[in-house]
């Protein structure tokens, strides 16, 4: 074995690198290079330099302000869902429970979200829950192709991503600050929200920032339960590629996404920051 | 707070309950339930288009996923304990990979792959009397990327726990420096590597937007279903639907398993 150490690793490196810069980041450097690109009379790219495709990002303003709205919403509702269940997994179940009910809640993850999304056209639809409240007394509830829709469906689909690093931070959490503050006479609720509260934050944000950048993408559930009313950045996006092929506007839409979302990746991790979550935690992102 | 989890529980698993249920539907109807019968799995298993669709499913991630545990885990291998700027770049790649959307992954193979398969193909054809196109193979490159990044993030994270004394004991003992590998290293990072292999299946098999941009002429399961439900919802797509997520359950309690045995430090 003459072989060295160093060499050794140059060859159990190169097919990773090599997939990554045939995969990666060669098909980036041409979305970067096609977005300053013109767009060819057939369809496709046509090579210039140009700023026209950026100049021309507010055409598509609609499906950012969507994203840019639902995308923070549904993460928000998320967390309100998700911080609950997670605290009761973590500090009120007996732990011969504790597992199985966590795999339950990461198990819906892992199946299709296609098929989950596909789900809940019954429940929205005519027959489901506005058939319901028609019985109730409430008419022509449309939810259905309506923006609630897709919050659902977002909620629904992110759910257990955000549970997760709750209950990761709120499990970690020394039981017995909560005994001395209980002690020294301090009501539960403001325990809570002196203790518990803050020590959760790196897990709330870890949840946060993973369902936000998954959401930045979405295209499913906007094109399954937004009916084409309700877009996002997602939705245009195959539309430009796949319908109008528009390449280099597309490119230049892409470029926007990614940047949009590093901006606010950014401020929210320098708002991370302040709260004290070290940088241990932001590993976990 | 019990009952509140409960409804969660249920919020979760209503959706999927209620397509479960209206798959044995006997009727045409895609949305109520009427009778009981496996009708529509005989349909959805006799259909050409979706037998087809659900080979290509299966072949990508097989395949992609078999690559990408390899060559991840040889690179998981490399980078562990590995320090300057190789290794910065590589983490970089890493982090780039998983934090991209899968939407931009996707656009960006095709551009890029079209752009150059346009280019090389004028001289490639006549040499071979193929031509280059999606299809199979980007589907496998394109998820691979994703997975290969995951294999490396599982395996890494494994063998930085390993404990650093019994590799050096097995060196003073005389054994070579492969002979550790397989039979020191291997044996307690494999679990890692299985439960990465079937994440990278599950990913591979389920994933829609990827593969809608890069599938090319094929047809994967996912794309079959989103196209049929944006004709309308049927009974077949439930049968479909249900049998996928049971099968995605299925490999999941797999990976469950192996993670745990990798978590639990084996003895032997």
């Amino acid at each position: 074995m003459a072989m060295t150490r160093s060499r050794a690793r140059a060859l159990l490196l190169t097919p990773a690198g090599l997939w990554y810069a045939a995969m990666l980041l060669m098909p980036l450097a041409v979305v970067l290079i096609f977005s300053f690109g013109e767009r060819s009379q057939i369809g496709g790219y046509a090579p210039g330099f140009t700023l026209e495709q950026y100049a021309n990002l507010p055409a598509r303003f609609a499906a950012f302000r969507n994203t840019l709205t639902l995308a923070p919403l549904g993460t928000l509702a998320s967390l309100l869902i998700a911080y609950p269940l997670a605290y009761y997994l973590a500090v009120k179940v007996s732990p011969k429970w504790k597992t199985m009910l966590l795999v339950l809640v990461i198990v819906p993850f892992w199946t299709s979200i296609l098929i989950r999304s596909y789900a809940w056209i019954f429940l929205l639809g005519g027959k489901g829950i506005p058939a319901l409240l028609a019985m109730a007394g409430l008419e022509d509830v449309r939810l259905l192709n309506t923006p609630f829709a897709v919050l659902v469906g977002i909620v629904y689909g992110y759910l257990p991503l955000m549970v997760f690093p709750i209950y990761v931070a709120l499990e970690k959490l020394d039981k017995r600050l909560l005994e001395a503050a209980a002690d020294l006479g301090t009501p539960p609720w403001r325990a809570f929200v002196q203790i518990t509260l803050p020590l959760s934050m790196p897990g709330v944000l870890t949840g946060s920032m993973l369902v936000f950048i998954l959401l930045m993408g979405e295209f499913l559930i906007p094109s399954i339960l937004g009916g084409g009313k309700v877009f996002f950045v997602g939705n245009a996006l195959v539309d430009l590629f796949l319908q109008s092929r528009n390449w280099p506007f597309g490119s230049a839409v892409a470029v926007g996404l990614v940047v949009v979302m590093l901006v606010v990746v950014g401020l929210y991790t320098r708002a991370a920051k302040r709260f004290g979550v070290g940088r241990d935690d932001a590993a976990l992102m | 707070m019990r009952l509140y989890a409960m409804a969660v529980y249920a919020f979760l698993y209503l959706p999927i309950a209620i397509i479960a249920l209206f798959s044995f539907s006997a009727g045409r109807s895609a949305s109520s339930m009427q009778g009981f019968s496996l009708t529509w799995y005989g349909r959805a298993l006799n259909n050409p288009f979706v037998m087809e669709a659900l080979w290509t499913s299966v072949k990508v991630a097989f395949l992609s996923a078999c690559l990408a545990t390899v060559v991840g885990t040889m690179a998981a291998l490399a980078l562990t304990g590995m320090k300057g700027r190789v290794r910065r770049v590589f983490d970089l790649a890493v982090q780039i990979a998983v934090m991209i959307p899968g939407i931009v992954i996707g656009i960006a193979t095709l551009i890029a792959l079209v752009t150059v398969f346009d280019l090389v193909n004028p001289w490639f054809e006549p040499l071979t009397g193929m031509k280059l196109s999606l299809g199979t193979g980007s589907l496998i490159g394109a998820h691979g990327l994703f997975t290969m990044s995951l294999v490396v993030l599982l395996v890494r994270g494994r063998m930085e726990t390993l404990d650093p004394a019994l590799v050096e004991a097995s060196n003073d003992l005389g054994a070579t420096p492969f002979g550790t590998f397989r039979q020191v290293t291997f044996p307690q990072i494999l679990p890692a590597i299985m439960a990465g292999f079937l994440l990278a299946f599950t990913f591979s098999f389920d994933d829609f937007i990827i593969a809608f941009f890069v599938a090319g002429a094929e047809t994967t399961l996912p794309i079959y279903v989103f196209s049929s439900i944006r004709r309308g919802v049927t009974p077949e797509i439930n049968a479909i639907g249900t049998m996928v997520m049971a099968a995605s359950l299925l490999v999941l309690i797999g990976a469950q398993l192996m993670l745990r045995r990798s978590q639990a430090q084996p003895r032997r």
